[in-house]
């Protein structure tokens, strides 16, 4: 896999189309557990990302993801634009001028943004959020050398870290103002993180087929 | 969804407009942003004070932007946090030079907004300090939270610390009066109807006709029981056994204190409620020293209303004193 500017601004706009897709489903899964604009927010944060970066396709993959983060801080607002407007500027980062990114550079922008989150959100596995959904697909990419294959096996290790939001209590955000109430549902952020990561998934197999 | 409203999207701008052209005399907003400013600022060598968070919550915070109060409110959307550029934006434009305080409710996004545009205006050479105010006795404080939630409360933080900045009060000197307001500032409140947020068109939760829910936070997040409605003395003593408990009292002690309707409770209502709040401090000999009704931190169109009690000391009542003359909030 070799990814250039042009087809990074084509993943990030299938992240953006998703997010759109999702929106009421994401704003009412915010609804049962936090204040109920999770899906609004996202989905206008990534329809100004969709137009910053449309004319970016000749700068390289660092500014481009950089220029996404900036976005997503400055149009998402709540707890979600910081953490992952930080997660996208660590990504950024961690790839630095590169004109095209290898299934290599996967493991290194996610665990970048993974550890953005979780100094921005003061937040560890297990407390409903972001991170049970982001970190065990880190792990999964880390644990052997990267292919389409280990891929799929991060954005099921995603999902199943959704699932497991089910079965714990909110002890981050507004969620954990429930306690016990929080058991049953399924975590915003964490869903919007699997969805992210399995639209990249996708567009990455497209490519490769 | 029936409002005065032309398009949800623009409510938070439309809204700043109007209010620009109801004071210029007091506030001016900075073109581009959701950022209300003194009509003067910045203020050479004075402490600037910055607070917000999300719309909704009129007339906090850009109401209180003013002489003895505020010198900049963000608005985010409604009920979300404004962003980092946005309050970055407000810090810039009211430092003085002598450094500026954020009021931060606590709430996990206003958190790391705050905290971002502090990290960008120190970049900048700007002196920032902040505060976190979390008066809402309902919600549990524990490690397994993100803490209690700031609610009206934080008015009587605008006002302090607003005055100590007027006084002349260094970044450090209004801090920590700040930080003894919120140490002595206690809060509960309760909601009769829910609210809409104009993008989502439709309320947040339900309430039955004889239903009433204890403890609702200013967003429409739960509160601590749902019940059938209740007589406004019972309701009231229910509070303030919360709030009297929370920190100790003793006879001779003495309060401000603060009855905020959220956005549709009438006056009248209010008034019954302040009948039995002042009953009952008076039964404790705890002496009344300031009373506040009225709409100060709403949630849209809730029907509801919360206490606070501030427990005073002699620095206390003199910048509860102090002159403030912002547009909702005047004291001459």
């Amino acid at each position: 896999m070799a990814v250039n500017s042009a087809e990074l601004i084509e993943i990030i706009n299938l992240i953006a189309h998703d997010i759109q897709k999702n929106r009421d489903f994401l704003t009412e899964l915010d609804s049962a557990i936090g204040d109920a604009d999770h899906g609004i927010n996202m989905s206008k944060g990534f329809k100004a990302v969709t137009e910053k970066i449309s004319t970016m396709a000749d700068k390289d993959c660092g500014s481009i993801l950089k220029t996404v983060g900036m976005t997503l801080v400055s149009t998402v607002g709540g707890a979600s634009g910081p953490l992952y407007g930080t997660a996208f500027m660590r990504a950024g980062q961690a790839v630095g001028d590169k004109q095209q990114l290898g299934f290599e550079d996967i493991p290194i922008l996610l665990d970048a943004a993974l550890e953005g989150i979780k100094m921005r959100g003061k937040a560890v596995k297990g407390e409903k959020t972001i991170i049970d959904a982001l970190e065990p697909a880190v792990e999964v990419l880390k644990s052997s050398p990267m292919d389409i294959k280990l891929m799929n096996a991060a954005v099921k290790a995603a999902k199943d870290g959704v699932e497991y939001t089910k079965g714990i209590i909110a002890k981050k955000g507004r969620a954990s103002y429930l306690g016990e109430r929080s058991l049953g549902h399924q975590d915003p952020g964490a869903t919007s993180c699997y969805i992210m990561l399995s639209s990249t998934y996708k567009a990455i197999l497209d490519r490769n087929n | 969804m029936k409002k005065i409203i032309n398009n949800p999207e623009n409510v938070v701008q439309e809204m700043l407009d109007g209010m620009v052209a109801a004071y210029p005399q007091y506030v001016r907003k900075i073109d581009g942003f959701e950022v209300i400013v003194r009509a003067n600022a910045p203020i050479k060598g004075k402490v600037a004070l910055v607070s917000g968070g999300g719309s909704g919550h009129e007339p906090s915070h850009a109401g209180f932007v003013g002489k003895g109060m505020l010198d900049a409110g963000v608005a985010g959307a409604v009920f979300t946090s404004p962003t980092p550029d946005q309050v970055f934006e407000a810090i810039k434009a009211v430092d003085g030079g002598a450094g500026v305080l954020l009021v931060i409710k606590n709430y996990t996004g206003d958190i790391m907004n705050f905290e971002m545009a502090g990290e960008m205006a120190e970049a900048e050479g700007i002196k920032v300090a902040s505060v976190v105010v979390n008066d809402d006795v309902a919600v549990e404080d524990s490690l397994y939270t993100s803490g209690r939630r700031g609610i009206a409360g934080t008015v009587f933080v605008h006002k302090i610390a607003g005055a100590k900045a007027e006084a002349g009060g260094t970044l450090e000197d209004v801090k920590a009066v700040a930080e003894k307001v919120i140490k002595n500032t206690r809060s509960m409140g309760m909601a009769l109807t829910p609210c809409i947020v104009p993008a989502a068109g439709k309320p947040t939760f339900t309430l039955a006709e004889d239903e009433m829910e204890i403890g609702m936070g200013i967003h429409g997040e739960p509160g601590t029981k749902r019940t059938h409605i209740m007589q406004a003395d019972d309701l009231v003593d229910h509070l303030m056994e919360k709030i009297l408990d929370d920190i100790p009292y003793k006879s001779g002690d003495e309060v401000a204190v603060m009855i905020n309707g959220l956005g549709a409770t009438p006056l009248m209502e209010q008034f019954i409620m302040n009948r039995r709040v002042s009953e009952i401090l008076k039964k404790n000999g705890i002496t009344v020293y300031r009373t506040f009704v009225g709409e100060f931190m709403t949630s849209i169109e809730m029907a509801g209303a919360s206490i606070t009690l501030l427990k005073l000391d002699d620095e206390f009542k003199q910048l509860l004193d102090a002159q403030a003359d912002t547009p909702a909030f005047r004291q001459l």
